[in-house]
């Protein structure tokens, strides 16, 4: 089955090629595949299949990607709206937490 | 009934000294999932306490995290018992752990395993090297059915109680008829139902194959569906205009509604993207839904 993919042209992954050493850390733990080799070091080529999750980031020893973290989940993004701080599912900016 | 493991480590089959170390969480669950995909497997399983909360979901939270791996690994002796220095962590954690962290922190380098913990064997088997489609989290068709129960039973428990209180204001509104208010009650509970069935059981059956790329859209798209389907079955309930107005305009849009909240519970959404949905989405679920009671509303005072 191919991908399933959401929004176009939404997700704050950032790249910085510049600082890229082509480890391949991202490469192993984005469960997308929006990464791919290339010439020794990374690109992205699948930038709308990215969910955010934030492991890439996490796992980059070279600081060369960056993207704010969280979790696609509507219940937490009302749950936080409505201040319910201790519902299974909030969203918050820095630290996200998920229901998933 | 509790759903959580001891966090600590555990022996699995033969373990000895240079047999591999899996890391995970300590939801029952997650622990016995992998438990059962390593059964014929000598190693060891450090479990982190992430209150019993899943692996992907904890590492979203932060619990199956960098300081709780480190703490694990120290106050569970595991350097002395193990003569490597090697964890196997499931991919899904990646999100609340880092791998150069853990490294100079504890002395463990941090090998990510595969998504699935039935691929392990294979993974142990491919030297330690997850394969593309071992790294990939998908969402397939069954993953999507056995989540169904998960939205439907909620929404049916809201609707039993929007159910109850429609009742009661019909009651009210229809000068204490309790012929007219069962008939209205029975309208809205059509509604709810079809909104049900379209939002929350058949979006996440048929998700890859509706049309648009928000959930809401393709929520929207069955709900209308099924409105027209439940004016239908209105025909023989001889409800009027208002009545059947109420019904196309709430039930695609609680249908929206129903699938929007699928996204938590999906493996591809983003947050800025379900945010990006939510602007354009909510309003209008909302206005549909208050249009609808209005509307109801009037069918029930006027008898149309």
């Amino acid at each position: 089955m191919r991908t399933l993919l959401y929004l176009n042209d939404v997700v704050t992954l950032a790249f910085n090629a510049l600082k890229c050493t082509g480890c391949g850390m991202c490469l192993a733990v984005c469960p997308r595949q929006v990464f791919r080799p290339s010439d020794g070091k990374i690109e992205v080529a699948s930038r709308d299949a990215c969910i955010e999750c934030g492991a890439c980031r996490r796992n980059c020893p070279s600081g060369a990607l960056d993207v704010r973290a969280g979790v696609g989940c509507a219940s937490g993004i009302i749950n936080t709206m409505l201040g319910r701080k201790k519902a299974c599912c909030v969203v918050d900016d820095d630290n996200c937490p998920s229901c998933r | 009934m509790n759903y959580t493991v001891d966090p600590g480590l555990y022996a699995i089959g033969n373990a000895r000294a240079e047999s591999p170390v899996f890391v995970t969480a300590n939801y029952k669950m997650t622990f016995d999932l992998l438990r059962r995909a390593v059964a014929g497997v000598d190693g060891w399983i450090l479990v982190l306490d992430t209150q019993g909360i899943n692996v992907w979901c904890a590492a979203g939270k932060g619990t199956f995290g960098i300081d709780e791996l480190v703490e694990r690994v120290e106050s569970s002796g595991l350097a002395g018992v193990v003569s490597h220095r090697r964890l196997i962590v499931p991919q899904l954690g990646a999100p609340g752990v880092s791998a150069h962290e853990v490294r100079r922190r504890s002395g463990f380098q941090v090998l990510y395993g595969p998504v699935r913990a039935e691929d392990l064997p294979a993974f142990l088997k491919n030297d330690l090297k997850a394969t593309g489609l071992m790294r990939t989290k998908d969402f397939r068709f069954a993953e999507r059915l056995a989540l169904v129960p998960i939205e439907v039973v909620p929404a049916v428990k809201w609707a039993i109680i929007a159910s109850a209180a429609l009742y009661i204001l019909s009651f009210l509104v229809s000068g204490f008829s309790a012929s007219k208010a069962t008939n209205a009650t029975l309208l809205a509970a059509v509604s709810l139902g079809a909104s049900i069935l379209a939002g929350a059981a058949l979006t996440p059956i048929l998700l890859p194959w509706l049309p648009g790329r928000a959930f809401s859209t393709k929520g929207f798209c069955l709900g209308l569906l099924f409105a027209f389907c439940a004016l239908l079955l209105n025909g023989g309930l001889h409800h009027g205009m208002a009545a059947a107005l109420s019904q196309i305009v709430s039930i695609p849009a609680l249908a929206a509604f129903l699938a929007m909240n699928f996204t938590g519970a999906s493996t591809f959404t983003s947050l800025s993207g379900v945010r990006k949905e939510m602007r354009f989405a909510l309003p209008l679920e909302i206005a549909g839904a208050g249009g609808g009671l209005a509307l109801w509303i009037i069918a029930v005072v006027t008898g149309g």
